[in-house]
C-alpha cells in the first residue's frame, strides 16, 4: 500500500515525484479504470473545483483525455488555445495566466513550447500546476500512463526492459518515461540515429543502441516516438525514406523476432514511418490501452492534486 | 481510555443470526436480493451475513458485493487523511433487485448519503434497505434510518465504537471507547 498523499502540490515533471506518489497514482488509477468502465462514468470528487486547460501548442489526445478526465470527476473546465487568443496580441504568459486566475481557478493544466514553464508558473501563481508537456523537457502524464500500461499488460514494471526508439533528441516523452520507468525499477534503452540520440543521454543511465534488431531484441517492451519534424529546424536524416528502413517497425521485423514483444506508441502515428499499420493495429500492440488508461491516470492525478488542501 | 464492551462471544452471534432471519422474512430465498457491503468494514460484514444467511437457507447463491464510496464522500477537501480508495466489486446487475446495503456502524449516516449515491452509478434498483450491527442514535446529520439493526447504543461524540472480527482480528467483538479526558 503507498502513503496517501502525494509529496507534491504541482505536476511538473517526474523528476521531481518518488516512487511512493507513482504507486500512489497507480493504484488510485486502478479505482477510476472501474469507473470509465461503468454505465456511469462520472463521480462528484472535484465538483467544487475549476480546472483550465491552457494549451499554447497543438494537441488532440493529450487535451482531450485531460478534458474527460476532468468532466468523468465533475470539475469545471475552461478551455483556452493560444492559436485564438490575445496571446497572439502579444500578451504575457503571466498576464494570460492571471487573468484566467482572476475568474477563480483551482488548477491550469498547461502545454507550452518552451522546457520549464509549469515550473516558472508554479512559483509565480497560486493555482495548482499540471505539466501537459512542456517544450522538449517533460510530459509526466504521458509517462504515467506509459508505464501504468506496461504494469497492466505485464503484470509489474520492475525488471522489465524497454527500449525507446526514434527522436530521443526533441521527445519530452522520452525523458519523462526514463525517469519513470527508472523510478520503478526498469531498464531502459533509447535506439536511434546518432544525429537524434543526445551526446550525454548515457549520464541518465540508459543503454544506448543504434541497431534497431538488436534493440528489438533485447527488450520486452517497444516504445516507437514519432518523428518530430515540427521540431526539426536541421536535417537530421536523409530522407524519411530512409528512417523508415533503418528505424521503422514493420511485421516481417517483429515476427521474426526471438520473443514476443510489446509494441507502444504514444500518438500522433505516422503511419509507414516509425511504424507500419498492420503493427499499429495488431495484437502486440497496447496503443489504444495507452489512450484509455491515459483518462483513468489523469483522473488520479487531479483527484490526488485537488486533495492537498491548501 | 475507557472501554465498554457492547458485543461479543454468544450474543454477538445471535444478534447475526437474528438479522438473517429478519432479512429472510423480507426476501425469501434471495433470488431477487443482493448483499451489498460498504468499503472496507462493511464488506466483512457483509460476508458473515452472507455466510449465515447461506447455511439457514442452503443456499450457495446469495450474491453479494462490496461498495467503494470514497469518490462520492462530501468531505474530500475538508478533512486531512483517508484519500485512497478501495475496490468495487460488484459483479451482477443491479438494476430491478432489492439491495440491502450493509454497514457495520452507522453514525452521521454520511458514509449511506454517499454509498446511496455510488450505489445509482451500478443502476436502478427497484428497493434499497439498510442493514447495521451498530446504531449510534441520536447523532444523524441527515435524515437515514436503519432497516435493520444489530444493537443500538446512545454516544457522544466524543466516543469512538470499534468493531474487531474473528477474520481479521482474531476475535467478534464491539467496544465503545471514551476519552476519559473529554
Amino acid at each position: 500500500m503507498a502513503a496517501e498523499k502525494l509529496s507534491t502540490r504541482h505536476l511538473l515533471g517526474i523528476k521531481d515525484i518518488t516512487l511512493n506518489d507513482i504507486e500512489l497514482i497507480f493504484e488510485t488509477a486502478d479505482n477510476f479504470k472501474g469507473v470509465i468502465n461503468r454505465t456511469i462514468k462520472k463521480v462528484p470528487s472535484l465538483r467544487d473545483i475549476t480546472i483550465a486547460n491552457i494549451f499554447f501548442e497543438n494537441s488532440t489526445r493529450t487535451k482531450l483525455s485531460f478534458e474527460l478526465a476532468e468532466k468523468r470527476l465533475s470539475a469545471d473546465v475552461i478551455n483556452f488555445a493560444a492559436s485564438s487568443s490575445s496571446v497572439s496580441k502579444g500578451e504575457t504568459l503571466i498576464d494570460t495566466v492571471n487573468n484566467i486566475l482572476a475568474m477563480k481557478v483551482d488548477m491550469v493544466v498547461m502545454r507550452h513550447p518552451y522546457a520549464g514553464a509549469g515550473v516558472f508558473l508554479s512559483k509565480h501563481i497560486n493555482a495548482q500546476i499540471v505539466n501537459a508537456g512542456d517544450g522538449a523537457h517533460e510530459h509526466p502524464t504521458q509517462a504515467l500512463l506509459d508505464a501504468y500500461s506496461i504494469r497492466e499488460k505485464l503484470g509489474e514494471v520492475r525488471g522489465k526492459k524497454v527500449v525507446i526508439v526514434g527522436d530521443i533528441l526533441h521527445s519530452r516523452v522520452a525523458i519523462s518515461n526514463i525517469l519513470c520507468l527508472q523510478k520503478l525499477g526498469a531498464e531502459v534503452m533509447v535506439c536511434g540515429p546518432t544525429t537524434l540520440i543526445p551526446k550525454h543521454i548515457g549520464s541518465l543511465g540508459v543503454k544506448v543502441e543504434h541497431d534497431l534488431i538488436k534493440a528489438l531484441n533485447w527488450c520486452d517492451v517497444a516504445n516507437m516516438l514519432r518523428i518530430q519534424l515540427e521540431r526539426q529546424d536541421i536535417k537530421y536524416f536523409p530522407s524519411l525514406r530512409e528512417y523508415a528502413m533503418m528505424y521503422g517497425l514493420n511485421k516481417q521485423i517483429l515476427d521474426n523476432l526471438d520473443k514476443e514483444i510489446i509494441v507502444m506508441h504514444p500518438g500522433p502515428i505516422n503511419r509507414g514511418v516509425e511504424i507500419t499499420s498492420d503493427v499499429a493495429d495488431s495484437k502486440q500492440s497496447i496503443i489504444l490501452d495507452q489512450v484509455e488508461n491515459g483518462v483513468a491516470i489523469r483522473m488520479a492525478v487531479l483527484y490526488l492534486l485537488a486533495s492537498q488542501r491548501d | 481510555m475507557q472501554k465498554r464492551t457492547l458485543l461479543d462471544g454468544k450474543k454477538f452471534q445471535i444478534t447475526i443470526k437474528r438479522l438473517c432471519h429478519q432479512l429472510i422474512e423480507n426476501h425469501n430465498d434471495f433470488s431477487n436480493t443482493v448483499l451489498i457491503g460498504i468499503q472496507p468494514r462493511g464488506s466483512y460484514f457483509a460476508d458473515r451475513i452472507k455466510q449465515e444467511l447461506s447455511e439457514i437457507l442452503k443456499n450457495k447463491t446469495i450474491r453479494k458485493g462490496n461498495l467503494d464510496i470514497t469518490f462520492f464522500r462530501d468531505d474530500f477537501r475538508r478533512k486531512d487523511g483517508i484519500v485512497s480508495a478501495n475496490s468495487n466489486t460488484i459483479d451482477f446487475i443491479i438494476e430491478g433487485c432489492n439491495v440491502v446495503l450493509i454497514d457495520d456502524v452507522l453514525w452521521t449516516g454520511r458514509t449511506i448519503r454517499a454509498a446511496l449515491d455510488a450505489l445509482l452509478a451500478f443502476g436502478r434498483p427497484a428497493k434499497v434497505e439498510l442493514l447495521v450491527l451498530i446504531d449510534r442514535r441520536f447523532s444523524r446529520h441527515v435524515p437515514i434510518e436503519p432497516d435493520y439493526i444489530g444493537h443500538q447504543v446512545d454516544s457522544l461524540d466524543s466516543q469512538m465504537v470499534k468493531v474487531s472480527w474473528k477474520e481479521t482480528e482474531g476475535e467478534d467483538k464491539v467496544i465503545l471507547l471514551s476519552d476519559r479526558n473529554k
